[in-house]
């Protein structure tokens, strides 16, 4: 770690001398992505500092990098005027950065008081000094009004609570700069604003704080100065005086959206999908409320949102992997809303998984097994209890020519493949069976341009072939040049249905975060 | 490329085997024995015909113990109690079996069927406090092997006979409910077998269970839908099966045929339960699933190797040559460097075959974001 003087860095005007952190043009490629390209970020001393983007922006593998759990590729870090390399979190901790990750990492079954000293522990000859540690939790939750009892335990604590015990666990590890991945996401809007009592208690004490977020209104509230990342690079750094939600969601989606192709809609009135009143829950949380939606035959809907709105629940009970906890859903006018997976399956409901290696792959199975995968009660992979092994590598073989899979055999296991490939042969396996109505989720995720546009032509040629499609996706481009109905999903609600062809930019920001059901209040 | 496969199909088994020779070889140096002369006395007295006989007795319930605890291995379920679903299933198979007298084949298959029965039963308790109350199926099964060694205790007093030894056993399955052994068949193509040996005519059984497992899990749907909740349970979810439902089918299949591992000494050596009834087939079972990777033909081999220690390991004291004890070593010697061979060669196969589909996409690049 060798001191720099901070003048000889590029990329911004403002002098580092106030500064806690200053990321410079910071790149972090993955197989197939670029996370960052190019990043730079000014956070000054004291303040609260938000970063806002969509999911997949990069923000939070922007943090990691800032915290030490994983290595930029190319740029600089300076923290309070040196240049930094980090080689685990624990070299960022050092330098008093903290992190609180938006999933807790606590151990339910140990006391608030021993997950706060986890790993940190007061030692007094080799027996842990509790007497110690009390104090010091005791006297920073006074300090920073962070209301925690030490000797519950953390398994009978609020959400709220053990945020709470997070931060404490960072500020009892000397943080000064704390970064806060997504804080408000778990919690209900009471415990909001005691976070944010926190907060600014904190920021009052002399500490930096860095907020990811994407609720505009939240953020309009309580940062000093807002980020925004759009696709890995920066867009602006704005003062929240100066903007309104609905100029920070333009900045988020992006000043141009693409203008859909011109094209003869194949939207029939057959009705495929109807869903009337569905609801969702997750835990005993209620995360998908009263979504009415139908889908035609020739006809693809697109579902946008931020992730996390209850998009994946609201597939899950398409799917008939969660049961739903309120409403009817119909298919072809049968109602399925009981129906088992495989029922669902067969009646011709096919699945695009947003995750494909999770959802969609038996990854050490041969190309050919995979095809039937999803399929393997119907024809014709299967007769009776038996397994078609020649239909079965005769469908492979189909599904590889019909949609360019590049693979050396039907034999080949689905792990030797690009993720472009196996994405067009999991779409291959879905389309090959003639469904009635295809669910697809962020299908283009995660692969090359080249397949993105295969991938496309599929979804078209199958749109006007009558298949009725839900699209669920994070990708505007996707969702305007498919999509011939957009609704936007937001808290587990459709609040919004757009035309394609006319959205703005604008509209969609708003309806996506949030920002015009802010106006209306 | 086509000899590179067939050399790392044949590097992990030799490998293993080798790297047990070396280390039973340092341990028997270490105790003041000669290596080479163990292994010329045990590799001369294991190519007696005798010695072969009992090799696969041995290797029988090896084998199908092996199988039962592969089921549950497909798909990630660790069935630790088949050591409590056979002993079970024997005794009460061995029970219902001496009380009455039929057609031999039926008789014969009656009792199958009611080890398979017991042994199934058994081993879905694990299955359905799995699916409804979350209970860890190694924990449970753990359990149940020791509340199967107390109910087998109780009924064996129960259903013991006044007997003029001291042994305390089930009554005798009469004649029609006993399998001939397969000596004659043997010695078509070989000598007379001599000491009293008899192959044990469960060895078919073992062979049918070895085709059923094969054919029931390649070529079947349940089979399929089995291999891939093992494989992932996540895409097998979405795909359509149901999870609760088939972990109760696969701990009852599993435990189907655990319940035929007592019974080759049932049916072809003792013909009753008794005190002598050979125990810990279930846990060997875990050690040779592990050595065969779950593969009917790898099981087979597993079993007949551990089978070819067992028989062997007498003349080792008897020759003065080394302490038996030293086949347990190569045994579990051979379990450890088979895990870590196939883990290297799963390895440098799955790079092998990303590098053959890269291969295929170098001269037409696709566009890279």
């Amino acid at each position: 770690m060798e001191p720099v003087d901070g003048n000889e860095s590029k990329g911004t005007a403002i002098s580092t001398d106030a500064l806690a952190v200053q990321l410079i043009d910071i790149t972090k490629r993955f197989p197939g992505v670029i996370a960052n390209d190019g990043v730079n970020l000014s956070v000054a001393d004291g303040e609260i500092h938000a970063i806002c983007g969509e999911n997949g922006a990069g923000k939070s593998t922007l943090m990691k990098i800032l915290y030490g759990m994983q290595a930029a590729d190319e740029g600089r870090m300076i923290v309070r005027g040196e240049e930094v390399l980090f080689k685990s979190p624990k070299d960022a901790i050092e330098l008093g950065i903290g992190m609180v990750h938006q999933h807790f990492m606590l151990a339910d079954n140990f006391t608030v008081l021993e997950n706060i000293i986890l790993g940190a522990e007061p030692a007094h000859r080799g027996v842990i000094d509790r007497k110690t540690a009390t104090e010091t939790i005791e006297r920073l939750a006074e300090t920073y009004g962070l209301d925690v009892r030490p000797d519950d335990l953390v398994e009978d604590l609020e959400v709220g609570e053990r945020q709470r015990v997070e931060i404490l666990k960072v500020l009892y590890r000397g943080a000064k700069i704390l970064i806060l991945d997504e804080p408000t996401a778990v919690l209900v809007p009471q415990e909001i604003e005691e976070l944010f009592r926190n907060l600014r208690d904190l920021k009052a004490q002399g500490h930096t704080i860095i907020f990811i977020d994407h609720k505009l209104d939240e953020v309009l509230e309580i940062s000093d100065s807002v980020t925004v990342i759009r696709q890995g690079r920066t867009v602006a750094t704005v003062d929240p005086a100066d903007v309104t939600a609905h100029d920070l969601a333009e900045l988020m989606v992006g000043s141009e959206l693409p203008t859909p192709e011109t094209r003869e809609s194949t939207v029939t009135d057959v009705v495929v999908l109807e869903m009337a009143g569905v609801a969702a829950t997750d835990q005993g949380r209620e995360v998908v409320h009263h979504i009415d939606l139908k889908v035609h035959k020739g006809e693809i809907v697109g579902i946008a949102g931020v992730e996390g709105n209850g998009q994946n629940e609201l597939i899950e009970v398409l799917l008939g992997m969660r049961s739903a906890s309120g409403g009817a859903i119909s298919l072809d006018g049968r109602d399925i809303t009981r129906s088992s997976v495989r029922e669902r399956r067969e009646l011709g409901v096919d699945y695009i998984p947003a995750d494909r290696h999770r959802y969609g792959l038996l990854l050490d199975a041969p190309l050919w097994e995979n095809a039937m995968l999803g399929h393997q009660s119907e024809a014709p992979y299967t007769k009776g209890i038996w397994i078609d092994r020649a239909a079965a590598r005769q469908a492979a073989t189909e599904i590889i020519e019909q949609f360019d899979v590049r693979t050396p055999g039907v034999d080949t296991p689905a792990h030797a493949l690009s993720g472009g490939n196996q994405q067009k042969f999991i779409i291959g396996r879905e389309m090959i069976t003639e469904p009635s109505l295809l669910v697809a989720a962020h299908p283009t995720r995660g692969i090359d341009v080249g397949a993105q546009a295969a991938v496309w032509e599929q979804l078209r040629a199958a749109r006007s072939a009558g298949l009725a499609v839900l699209l669920v996706s994070a990708d505007l481009d996707e969702l305007i040049g498919l999509s011939d109905v957009l609704h936007v999903m937001l808290r587990g609600e459709l609040v919004a249905q757009l035309d394609p062809s006319s959205v703005t930019p604008r509209d969609l920001g708003s309806h996506m975060t949030g920002a015009a059901i802010g106006d209306r209040e | 490329m086509k000899g590179r496969q067939l050399l790392l199909a044949a590097a992990a088994p030799i490998a293993s085997i080798g790297l047990a020779l070396v280390v039973s070889s340092l341990v028997l140096l270490a105790v003041g024995a000669d290596p080479w002369s163990a292994y010329t006395t045990m590799a001369e007295y294991g190519t007696r015909l005798e010695t072969f006989v009992d090799t696969l007795n041995r290797a029988t319930p090896l084998y199908i113990s092996g199988v039962a605890v592969a089921i549950g291995f497909r798909m990630n379920l660790f069935n630790i109690g088949v050591e409590g679903q056979y002993t079970l299933a024997a005794l009460v198979a061995a029970y219902v079996g001496a009380q009455f007298d039929v057609w031999a084949p039926l008789h014969v298959l009656a009792i199958l069927l009611v080890a398979m029965a017991v042994g199934s039963g058994y081993a879905a308790i694990p299955g359905v406090l799995k699916v409804t109350r979350g209970v860890n199926e190694v924990i449970s099964t753990i359990m149940l092997n020791a509340i199967a060694v107390a109910i087998v205790s109780y009924l064996l007093v129960k259903w013991s006979i006044a007997d003029e030894t001291l042994n305390t056993a089930t009554e005798q399955i009469p004649e029609s409910g006993r399998m001939p052994d397969l000596n004659s068949v043997l010695e078509v193509v070989t000598r007379e077998i001599t000491k009293g040996r008899e192959l044990r005519g469960f060895l078919i059984v073992a062979v049918v269970v070895g085709i059923a497992y094969h054919v029931l899990i390649n070529r079947t749907r349940i089979g399929f839908d089995l291999r891939a909740t093992g494989s992932n349970p996540f895409a097998a979810h979405a795909s359509g099966v149901p999870p609760a439902r088939t972990i109760v089918i696969a701990m009852a299949l599993s435990g189907l045929v655990a319940g035929l591992v007592g019974l080759s000494q049932v049916l072809g050596d003792t013909y009753r339960y008794d005190l002598n009834f050979t125990r810990q087939l279930g846990f060997s079972g875990i050690a040779v699933a592990l050595v065969g990777r779950n593969h009917p033909a790898g099981i087979a081999v597993g079993a007949l190797l551990f089978g070819f220690l067992d028989s062997v390991a007498p003349i080792l004291d008897i020759s003065g040559d080394a302490p038996r004890e030293i086949v347990i070593i190569m045994q579990a010697v051979i379990i450890f460097s088979v895990v870590v061979g196939y883990e290297i060669v799963r390895r440098m196969r799955a790079t092998d075959e990303a590098r053959a589909a890269a291969a295929l996409l170098s001269n037409q690049p696709e566009p890279s974001v």
